[in-house]
């Protein structure tokens, strides 16, 4: 979930300051540019050996396995649920957004946070509740069994897996659309109001064609995350991509057709990224005033204020009350009934040593990378930090699989240890340490180096006194990040993880395949915790970014 | 502190396909204080930053007190200068305290406590020492920007449009302040500003840049009565022009003769600043009063002469009362300059 937290933040705070703005001269110094070559080539490395590989099962067979019916079954399935979630996540976080930002629904305050918490729970926690809640051995089956209803619908499928994800990702779009509304000029409605329109046809006129970017980036992220999500397909038993890359790739010896999937994902996901790109450069509204904007008066709901009520309640409800109690629920019954210990402590070591490496790791990478794009802009260095963004665009599990396929042929003494897998995580998650360490050295004049230059400072004391001092908030910022969010990471952990090595993802994963809710529930908690933390922290240091405007 | 001499020799600097600094030629004597005066991107900052070594000229040489730091093939980093520099965002350390950012300049084993105690006397902070730079208002920062400058006593001191970040009511004041502090440690000062009214203001000599070239170095005086040319005329203050006739050492324009230059003959065109022209009021006067705009200290006359030929006049706010359709008369001040047509 994370990766495309970050992404959120990307799109909402990518404001430059003048001076980046300025042209520059001089060439970055080679103790810069050779660790920065070097991170990008080893980030860049797999996915290049990715297409060798997809490239060399041989023309005909590709052809072949483009045209199994499974293959576009697939296909049409991933694009079909990217395009319900995005949809369903577009009403759901538009409609909450206005409610909570322009109208005088009651207890705003409480659902303006109520309705964002869902994104704490990471996919497949969320799909975990929803199986222990509302599969054939869950609560609510066991409730009603004594009344003789012997099967619910199935949860399993389409369902379950557009519920799961419609319930985790809609925050995205709401907060993107809430950041719009509040930077939405009052004004221009006021006009649209004056000039006798009234206040359903002023929203469907004036405030909705603002929200577009909004809308739009908010869209992006949840598609992109529907896209690339494999824990709660893969629970609910929905054949997408990233579900049907795992299968292939696990069940047969020839790799070359998950090789052939995941490229096919790579391409659906350009597509969107292109598709998205074109309709935001459509999209472009200027704002009228900058600084801070009037409140604008908030729309009276009248009699349809107990429907609104009522909606906030349900979406609530079944995004977060329910998994909320059905983790409680199973860890008060896994402790009455005994259950051995409910948290193997091996396990909460091996999430922390593993992500806590993978942090230090990608801080380190993301520094001389962060300097060089941000001090020396120029086309080599614009094209170095794209590179580092492929974490942001490949979905996991390719990425996990391209190590394994590159470990497997030419390194195999890393294979299947805990340095490619850290590796993995650095190559996921180095985009969040590079963001935070980017951010806060845009914050930092280049002014602040050349006044030490000038008071007698080599660069590399000016770089020791000066920068990284300043510099230390955001680096600390990556390091929370990565390390926060290498505890939830699944798929990468699951296809590069040493034998017997579990981590908390991996089990919540693995005991709800198998129905052990009970073993399931610590570590879920567990991660709805890290995950809290982690995005507490990205969104305020988005308030930040806005604030320094 | 004496005895520097700055030297610019024909310097140049491009950013790709534009040229920001070209030809640039420029001598300053020690303990003088010189403002690099123009419009925005005429390449005044580049200049500077030149001279402080954070940019690298593509053609020319520079020598601070007689020491060459740039030239074919050298290229002194700006950490070997000995160039304070004051930007226009102050640029303090926000990690340090006010104490610790004047001391930051200052070599390693020097009683450094001591002088930063000096310095901050000077510029009137004294006790401020433990302060945070977010503590301080703008004109504080702004003096212990300078006060980081001057610690290390060095032999130029440049200022990167230092009175931009202010408000208008603080400026005058802050401005005042600053020269002080400058002359006292009679420092060699270059000063970068767009904004004529300061730069004559405060400095000895001002050099007006345009496009990349310096065009005039002057005195405030002589820059403000004698441009080199119509543009400099019209950037450095307001500007009346009139067609005029050189003829045996004479100029006549419709305003009447005045002495010439000597340079230039045959037809020309001269400028009066406004105030070079006063008014009286003439029933039968040869302008004509278009519009007036009083300002309290002074007001600002339009007329039209006999020719048609608009002219400015500013005057004391006491001269007296003027209104549209009134007749002048005109009497102007013998200091004219002369331009080619």
């Amino acid at each position: 979930m994370t990766a495309t937290t970050t992404k959120l933040n990307t799109i909402l705070t990518r404001v430059e300051p003048a001076w980046m703005r300025q042209r520059r001269v001089s060439r970055p110094p080679l103790y810069l540019l050779l660790p920065a070559l070097f991170v990008a080539s080893a980030v860049v490395l797999p996915l290049g050996y990715l297409l060798l590989r997809a490239a060399g099962a041989a023309g005909v067979k590709v052809v072949n396995i483009l045209l199994q019916p499974r293959t576009i079954e697939v296909f049409l399935g991933s694009a079909g649920l990217a395009m319900s979630v995005t949809l369903a996540s577009i009403v759901i976080g538009v409609l909450l957004a206005w409610l909570t930002v322009r109208t005088d629904l009651p207890g705003r305050r409480f659902w303006a946070v109520a309705t964002v918490l869902p994104l704490t729970l990471p996919s497949y926690v969320g799909a975990f509740t929803l199986i222990a809640a509302l599969g054939p051995r869950g609560l609510v089956q066991a409730w009603l069994e004594p009344l003789g209803i012997e099967r619910l619908p199935s949860i399993y499928g389409f369902p379950g897996a557009l519920l799961a994800l419609t319930l985790f990702t809609y925050p995205y779009v709401l907060l993107s659309v809430r950041a719009g509304l509040r930077g939405l000029d009052p004004s221009l409605e006021e006009v649209a109001r004056s000039m006798g329109r009234g206040p359903l046809r002023v929203f469907w006129e004036i405030t909705l064609p603002h929200l577009r970017p909004s809308i739009y980036a908010g869209g992006l992220l949840v598609a992109l995350y529907t896209l690339s999500d494999f824990g709660a397909v893969s629970l609910l038993r929905f054949n997408a991509f990233t579900r049907a890359i795992y299968l292939q790739y696990s069940a047969s010896f020839d790799r070359s057709a998950a090789a052939v999937l995941a490229l096919l994902l790579v391409l659906l996901t350009l597509l969107i990224l292109s598709v998205e790109g074109r309709m935001r450069g459509k999209a472009r509204y200027y704002r009228s005033s900058s600084g801070t904007v009037r409140r604008p008066a908030r729309l009276k709901l009248g009699r349809w204020r107990t429907p609104a009520l009522a909606f906030c309640a349900l979406v609530v409800l079944l995004g977060l009350m329910l998994p909320l109690s059905v983790i409680g629920f199973w860890l008060a019954r896994g402790l009455l009934a005994g259950e051995a210990l409910p948290l193997d402590f091996n396990i909460v070591f091996n999430s922390i040593s593993a992500s806590g490496l993978a942090a230090l790791a990608a801080v380190l990478a993301a520094i001389p990378l962060a300097i060089l794009t941000v001090r020396f802009p120029d086309r080599a260095s614009r094209w170095l930090e794209r590179s580092t963004y492929l974490g942001y665009a490949l979905p996991g599990i390719v990425i996990a699989l391209s190590l394994v396929f590159f470990g497997a042929n030419y390194a195999p003494f890393l294979y299947q240890t805990l340095a490619l897998l850290v590796f993995a995580y650095v190559v996921r998650f180095l985009p969040q340490a590079f963001g935070s360490s980017r951010a806060s050295l845009l914050q930092l004049s280049p002014r602040l180096e050349e006044a030490a230059r000038s008071l007698g400072r080599t660069p590399w004391q000016v770089l020791t006194s000066v920068t990284a001092p300043l510099l230390k908030p955001g680096l600390l910022t990556g390091l929370a990040l990565v390390f926060l969010t290498g505890m939830k990471e699944l798929p990468a952990t699951l296809l590069l993880g040493p034998t017997g090595f579990y981590t908390l993802a991996t089990r919540i994963w693995g005991a709800t395949e198998e129905a052990f809710f009970a073993r399931a529930a610590a570590p879920a908690l567990l991660l709805v915790l890290v995950s809290a933390i982690s995005i507490w922290i990205i969104l305020s240091q988005e308030e930040k970014g806005f604030g320094k405007r | 502190m004496n005895k520097n001499t700055i030297r610019c020799q024909d310097l140049s600097k491009r950013f790709g396909e534009i040229t920001a600094v070209e030809g640039v030629n420029l001598t300053l004597a020690a303990g003088r204080f010189l403002a690099l005066l123009g419009p925005s991107g005429c390449g005044k900052t580049t200049t500077l930053r030149l001279l402080a070594g954070f940019e690298i000229p593509d053609h020319g040489e520079i020598e601070i007190s007689g020491r060459q730091v740039n030239g074919p093939g050298l290229h002194l980093p700006p950490e070997k200068r000995q160039v304070g520099m004051v930007f226009q965002e102050y640029a303090l350390f926000p990690h340090l305290s006010v104490a610790d950012n004047v001391a930051y300049g200052l070599p390693k084993g020097s009683d450094k406590q001591a002088r930063v105690q000096e310095i901050l006397a000077l510029v009137d902070l004294t006790g401020m020492g433990s302060r945070m730079p977010y503590e301080l208002s703008g004109g504080q920062q702004q003096r212990v920007a300078l006060a980081r400058a001057l610690a290390p006593n060095p032999d130029l001191v440049l200022l990167d449009e230092p009175f931009s970040n202010l408000d208008a009511g603080l400026r005058g004041q802050v401005r005042a302040e600053v020269r002080q502090i400058l002359r006292r440690v009679g420092a060699t000062v270059i000063f970068v500003t767009h904004d004529q009214e300061e730069a004559l203001s405060l400095a000895d000599e001002v050099g007006v840049m345009m496009d990349g070239r310096l065009v005039q170095v002057d005195s405030p005086q002589k820059l403000y009565h004698r441009p080199v040319n119509r543009r400099v005329a019209e950037f450095v203050g307001e500007a009346n022009f009139l067609p005029g006739q050189v003829n045996n050492g004479t100029v006549t324009c419709e305003l009447g003769e005045f002495s010439s230059d000597g340079i230039h003959t045959g037809a020309v065109e001269v400028m009066l600043r406004p105030e070079q022209v006063q008014l009286r009021p003439a029933d039968n006067g040869p302008a004509e009063v278009i519009e007036r705009t009083y300002y309290g200290h002074d007001q600002l006359v339009r007329l039209r002469l006999k020719s048609g030929a608009e002219l400015h006049s500013r005057l004391l706010g006491s001269a007296g009362e003027f209104y549209p359709g009134q007749r002048v008369e005109l009497k102007a001040a013998d200091e004219v300059a002369v331009y080619n047509k």
